[in-house]
C-alpha cells in the first residue's frame, strides 16, 4: 500500500502541532496518530564537561532516499494512513528537537508499532552522524550496538 | 571515472569530502576500491584500518561485494548515528 507521506531534512526547528494538523486535515478515516520527538540529550559522560552543542552531518540526497525507503517499508508492513518524518541537521543545542515521526492509522496498534519501527530503522539506516562539543573539544558519537539490536528485532522471515 | 564521497570522522581524517577517481585495472567492487585508496598511504590507510566502515553505492547502503560501474557515486562513512 502506498502511504501518503512526506519526508524533510532541514536545519529549521519543526512545529509538532502544525505537522499534526497538516497530516490529519480533512481526514475522517484516521483513528489515531502516534508521534515521536527526539531531543538532543546530554549523555552525562562527564559532569565537569556538560554538552555545549551537537552538530549533525548528513548525506544530502541519500538521506531523503533512505528515509523514504524506511517509510515505504513501514507502509508495506502496517495499514498506515499517513506518515510525516522531519530530521534536522546542522548545529543544535542540548534540549533541541532533532527528529519528528508522525504515523497515522485507523487503530493505535499499527500507529505505535510503525512509529517505533521507523525510528529503529532510521537510527541504523539513515546517513546522519552526530558530533558532540564540550569545553574539552568535539567528538563524533559512536554507533551503539543497542541500536542495531533494536532494528534487527523487526527482521522478517 | 567514479565519484567517491567521505563523511563524518572519515572526512576529517582524510581532509577530503570527496573526489573523482579512475578505477585501477581490476578494481571491480567496493572492497577493491577501498584497497586502491588505502594503498596511497597515510592518511588513506584509515580506509583499511577503520572497523565497521560502511559504504553506499549510488546512495543505497551496500556490502563490499557490490560491483562498480563507470559513473557510480560511492560513499564511505562510519556507522550512522542519527535520530
Amino acid at each position: 500500500m502506498i502511504v501518503p507521506s512526506k519526508v524533510s531534512v532541514c536545519r529549521e526547528p519543526f512545529d509538532l502541532a502544525a505537522e499534526l494538523r497538516a497530516l490529519t486535515a480533512g481526514r475522517t478515516d484516521i483513528g489515531g496518530v502516534a508521534s515521536f520527538v527526539g531531543l538532543v540529550r546530554d549523555l552525562g559522560h562527564d559532569a565537569t564537561q556538560p554538552l555545549l552543542s551537537m552538530s549533525l552531518e548528513h548525506y544530502p540526497g541519500m538521506t531523503e532516499r533512505a528515509l523514504e525507503a524506511i517509510v515505504a517499508e513501514a507502509g508495506s508492513r502496517w495499514p498506515l494512513l499517513g506518515v510525516r518524518v522531519i530530521h534536522r541537521y546542522g548545529e543544535l543545542a542540548p534540549g533541541d528537537p532533532i527528529v519528528l515521526v508522525l504515523v497515522a492509522s485507523a487503530h493505535r496498534g499499527e500507529a505505535f508499532a510503525a512509529c517505533e519501527f521507523i525510528m529503529d530503522y532510521l537510527k541504523t539506516r539513515a546517513p546522519f552522524w552526530k558530533k558532540e562539543a564540550t569545553a574539552a573539544g568535539a567528538l563524533w558519537v559512536d554507533a551503539r550496538d543497542s541500536d542495531d539490536a533494536a532494528a534487527s528485532r523487526w527482521r522478517q522471515g | 571515472m567514479v565519484r567517491v564521497l567521505y563523511f563524518a570522522g572519515l572526512r576529517e581524517v582524510l581532509g577530503s569530502a570527496g573526489e573523482d577517481i579512475t578505477l585501477a585495472p581490476g578494481v571491480t567492487d567496493i572492497a577493491a576500491l577501498r584497497r586502491q585508496l588505502a594503498a596511497r598511504g597515510e592518511p588513506w590507510q584509515a580506509l583499511a584500518r577503520t572497523p565497521n566502515l560502511r559504504a553506499a553505492l549510488n546512495q543505497t547502503m551496500v556490502d563490499e561485494s557490490a560491483l562498480l560501474r563507470d559513473g557510480d557515486e560511492i560513499a564511505f562513512f562510519p556507522p550512522v548515528t542519527g535520530g
